[in-house]
């Protein structure tokens, strides 16, 4: 067993700066929360039950994902549009009110910074929604090009909301009975209004699992009260191993692992999300470019085939490959877990264009053993 | 948690003897530490173990861990039950769900090992 184990769950201990806390911390300590730093914050791996039956409620009924340590900026005023279109991949004037768009926070060369959510909640209002763990990052490239701007005001919510997504079969259903019907009426992939309990609450019909469900923003004072509510109605509470799951079996990439800096929208495979026509978009140029170039490498899915669960960093080889020879490599795993829904093992990795093939054979070299592997069509799973 | 007829390792390894036949495992702290264990790969039966050395590898969802053997010797017997059904290892750790056994080469090595008493003491 030894020392692995807490190398890979994660120790406080190990973490030298002070993790912050959302305002649900003291819920999750008292459910059993398996807590662990995460992006500079101590959120729950996982409950009393495990992260395989948090990631079957989800896929059967419903569950609840505290994600309040998502970075959560505001912009507004009559220059928010032409701000955003300068530092997002998002084609912001042709975003209706009440609409999302999944972009990217590139840097001027075109690595991928950070992976976004962008709302339009008003008519010079819009809310992007980021990864904690990329927050200073992101607020970096951000300040350097805010500067100047006079008719842009830029706020952080992160801290005065508490963020809950709910997702499963039976997640519409669910904020429907606290909302008075009205969670249902805002289409996938839009933004919302409610009243819950004597406050206005924003849901985002979206969410990070491939399942149905909504992201419900709250004034932090009625978090608690929203999340008890949740879970009488039926919701199981689920932590961060679940939410990896479930991303990773709806073929959902998760930035820090199968995107970064080192890496275009191009070879993630993700370029109908890279819109760079605005021509005051920093990236644009470079962007252009590497659209119009093929990628020597691409983002793909893959299962496994032999006895062998894939993990984040094992190298990748041809089919047939001899015992590992790292030089030979053809690719890099950049997440990998065994899927519960799909039962077995299941991952994500760069390879070379020529193995990125759907039904391509792949060894995966498991700490010495070449496990056979075969490249698939994301998602592994879909709802139905 | 952790019956006191067993003998263990501080890499959270259980030992149960019968004759020089040591039943091996994963104790109630380390599967609840690795969480739902969801894969476990084991050497042949007929292959030799070395006494706090590697011998395989436990997975859970989010973890891998090495397995050290708690003893010396050779495997009479892999449980093929935790092989084909990991989960087994979560619901009975000290039962259904044990690992290898292993032919001692000498018992005198069991004296390396800790009692229950003394294996709770360290997980404080």
């Amino acid at each position: 067993m030894a020392t692995r184990i807490a190398l890979v769950i994660g120790v406080k201990g190990l973490n030298s700066k002070k993790s912050k806390e959302t305002s649900l911390h003291a819920i999750h300590v008292a459910s059993g929360g398996r807590m662990v730093p995460f992006g500079g914050w101590d959120m729950p791996l996982q409950y009393l039950d495990g992260i395989i039956a948090e990631v079957n409620a989800v896929r059967n009924a419903s569950g609840i994902f505290d994600v309040s340590h998502m970075g959560r900026i505001e912009f507004e005023g009559s220059g928010a549009e032409k701000f955003l279109s300068s530092i997002i991949s998002a084609n912001v004037p042709a975003l209706k009110i009440g609409r999302s768009k999944y972009n990217f926070i590139c840097n001027a060369t075109g690595g991928i910074i950070d992976d976004a959510m962008l709302y339009r909640t008003g008519e010079q209002h819009y809310l992007l929604v980021i990864n904690a763990a990329n927050f200073d990052a992101d607020m970096n490239w951000i300040n350097t090009h805010y500067y100047d701007q006079s008719d842009v005001n830029m706020r952080v919510v992160t801290d005065d909301t508490v963020m809950i997504a709910i997702q499963g079969p039976k997640a519409v259903e669910t904020v429907d009975s606290l909302t008075h019907g009205k969670a249902s009426k805002i289409r996938r992939f839009r933004i919302g209004s409610a009243e819950f309990n004597g406050v206005t609450v924003t849901l985002a019909r979206t969410g990070y699992t491939g399942e149905d469900g909504f992201e419900i923003i709250v004034p932090s004072y009625k978090g608690a009260e929203l999340w008890s509510k949740l879970r009488e109605s039926g919701s199981v509470e689920a932590g961060l191993g679940a939410r990896d799951v479930l991303r990773l079996e709806a073929g959902l990439p998760l930035h820090g692992n199968d995107l970064s800096t080192d890496t275009n929208p191009f070879e993630a495979g993700l370029g109908r999300f890279a819109y760079f026509e605005a021509p005051n978009y920093i990236p644009g140029y470079a962007l252009r470019h590497l659209s119009a170039t093929k990628p020597s490498r691409k983002l793909v899915g893959f299962k496994m085939i032999g006895r062998g669960i894939p993990r984040r960093g094992l190298n990748i080889f041809a089919d047939g490959a001899k015992p590992a020879d790292e030089s030979k490599s053809v690719g890099i795993v950049t997440s990998g877990t065994y899927s519960p829904t799909v039962d077995g093992g299941i991952g994500m990795g760069y390879v070379d264009q020529i193995y990125s093939v759907i039904a391509t054979k792949l060894m995966i070299d498991v700490r010495g053993r070449l496990v056979e592997a075969q490249v698939v069509d994301m998602p592994f799973y879909k709802s139905t | 948690m952790y019956p006191s007829d067993l003998k263990y390792s501080k890499e959270h390894e259980w030992v149960r003897m019968n004759g020089n036949i040591a039943e091996i495992g994963v104790t109630v702290f380390a599967q609840e530490s690795l969480g739902d264990v969801v894969f476990v790969e084991l050497p042949a039966v007929g292959s030799s173990v070395v006494q706090f050395e590697k011998f395989g590898e436990i997975e859970s969802v989010k973890a891998v861990s090495d397995l050290f053997s708690p003893v010396e010797g050779t495997i009479v017997e892999v449980n093929s039950a935790a092989i084909d059904s990991p989960e087994v290892v979560n619901e009975e750790p000290y039962g259904i769900g044990w690992l290898i056994k292993v032919e001692l080469s000498n018992t005198d090595q069991l004296d390396a090992l800790m009692d229950a008493t003394s294996y709770e003491s360290i997980l404080q």
